[in-house]
């Protein structure tokens, strides 16, 4: 198993890290259609789509800042985690050595980056189990650019007005979106958790981008919000690379989880448009069955 | 689309504007944080290396060795500017740099320095690593690679036709205080 699953995850990290997924393909070919003609947000658009294609077609990073390697497993009781964690480290280690990730790990202590991408904190691996015996390893690539615009927020904020209810995180989900403009590589798409602590609560709203661009959130209340948080960005004229234009953000996904009476926070993470997100269904051998995006 | 050469006259530089499609030819270096820091306590630019009527590249390449033990970029996009606003108007002054390319933007020190000594910020598309990377023809040297790590390192590039847009001006413009100023407005009449 340990074999096929390492050249399975080698293949994950690949495919990751220079191929979009459909849905936020579609998402940006939308976005070049409705933007205006013979504007610097067309052209930036431009350049991302000759960029998503050459990516592919070369084999190599999307974008040179190949981020947090963040692992999603949800697999059955009695999966070995050990070594599941040790054969991801291996792949981790060998993709970087590939240039399918930069040497992206540096020790906060020392400042030194040894070149392989593991340490403490990276990879991340995060187990769900579940009951039936299928393996599923879903991998986000999350950038520094796009993480250092996220935000977390504590309700009531007097400045921005918002209160304890769904209008207060309306409020700071968009100030959020104000703040990051073009820093965060837009057009963007946000994951956002409302409640939780604060470290549940970033957690959670990075989850939010597993989900499809195209899905809506079950929860009608929430699924409004979602709309409606789009729907406004993109009429804030901040646009791709906030240069101005139509399209500020791909999609918004929306969570919660539930909060102590004490405490409110909402949590915005913010994807840049290089959104690296694949996963795999495994054959019991550890070979790749199916692609899930 | 407005081609320029390096190395750039403080004229040229003063003759651009917001909103210029730009294509850049020439020898440029990276420095990204560890750099601007280093400069800023006082730090010497490596012999070989000279900013003056240059360019300073806000980017972390993906460089790799070949068989024949030449560098490769396989990619190479700007990183986020506006961390480096504590430092760069003095790298600006100090160091001649006529050219500041990232992404993102930057803020009000930059911009008086390009102002007062002549230098734009050009924009380049954040995230377009593959496309940018193909404006790189060769990688001519690497400075600081041990002390700071590949990413962090001074790459010493020959360019071509490297596309970007002026976002930042030397006539105190810039298209990130416009764009953040109107989507202020335009956002207080949702709230």
């Amino acid at each position: 198993m340990m074999n096929a699953l390492y050249d399975a995850l080698l293949e994950l990290v690949r495919r990751t890290s220079a191929e979009i997924p459909d849905d936020v393909q579609q998402a940006l070919v939308q976005a070049l259609e409705n933007e205006k003609k013979g504007t610097i947000a067309e052209s930036a658009l431009q350049i991302i789509e000759r960029n998503i294609e050459l990516a592919k077609r070369k084999s190599q990073p999307i974008c040179q800042d190949t981020g947090s390697i963040l692992f999603y497993v949800d697999g059955p009781v009695g999966l070995d985690q050990a070594a599941f964690e040790e054969t991801a480290r291996a792949a981790v280690r060998d993709a970087t050595k590939k240039g399918y990730l930069r040497q992206n790990s540096v020790d906060p202590i020392t400042g030194v980056n040894d070149g392989t991408n593991v340490g403490p904190g990276s990879p991340t691996v995060h187990f769900h189990q579940h009951r039936s015996p299928e393996v599923q390893v879903r991998l986000i690539l999350k950038g520094g650019g796009c993480e250092n615009v996220g935000a977390q927020y504590s309700l009531p904020n007097e400045t921005l007005k918002a209160n304890r209810d769904l209008d207060g995180c309306r409020k700071v989900i968009l100030d959020a979106v104000l703040q990051a403009q073009g820093k965060g590589c837009g057009p963007g798409i946000l994951g956002v958790c409302i409640g939780g602590d604060r470290a549940t609560s970033y957690e959670f709203s990075k989850r939010q981008f597993l989900r499809l661009l195209s899905d809506s959130n079950p929860q009608t209340e929430l699924g409004r919000l979602e709309e409606a948080i789009l729907r406004t960005s993109n009429e804030l004229g901040i646009g791709p690379m906030g240069f101005g234009g139509k399209t500020t953000l791909l999609g918004v996904k929306i969570g919660f989880a539930n909060r102590l009476p004490a405490s409110f926070f909402v949590s915005v993470s913010y994807m840049c448009w290089a959104f690296r997100r694949q996963g795999i269904a495994l054959h019991a051998d550890g070979q790749i069955e199916k692609w899930l995006y | 689309m407005i081609k320029l050469n390096l190395p750039f006259t403080e004229e040229k530089i003063r003759s651009l504007m917001v909103g210029d499609a730009v294509e850049i030819t020439g020898v440029l270096f990276t420095g990204r944080d560890a750099v601007h820091k280093h400069l800023h306590e006082g730090g010497k630019l490596p012999f070989g290396v000279s900013l003056r009527d240059g360019i300073i590249y806000h980017c972390g390449p993906v460089v790799l060795k070949d068989e024949r033990g030449e560098w490769k970029v396989t990619a190479a996009g700007p990183t986020t500017s506006i961390r480096e606003e504590p430092y760069q108007w003095q790298i600006i002054r100090d160091f001649g740099v006529r050219g500041v390319i990232g992404k993102g933007g930057m803020a009000e020190r930059t911009l008086a320095a390009c102002k007062e000594y002549g230098c734009v910020y050009f924009h380049a598309v954040g995230g377009a690593a593959q496309v940018l990377a193909e404006c790189i023809k060769k990688v001519r040297d690497v400075y600081f690679l041990k002390e700071f790590g590949s990413p962090e390192a001074i790459w010493e590039f020959e360019v071509e036709a490297f596309p970007a847009v002026v976002t930042m001006d030397a006539q105190g413009h810039s298209l990130h205080k416009e764009v953040f100023a109107a989507s202020q407005a335009e956002l207080a009449k949702h709230l």
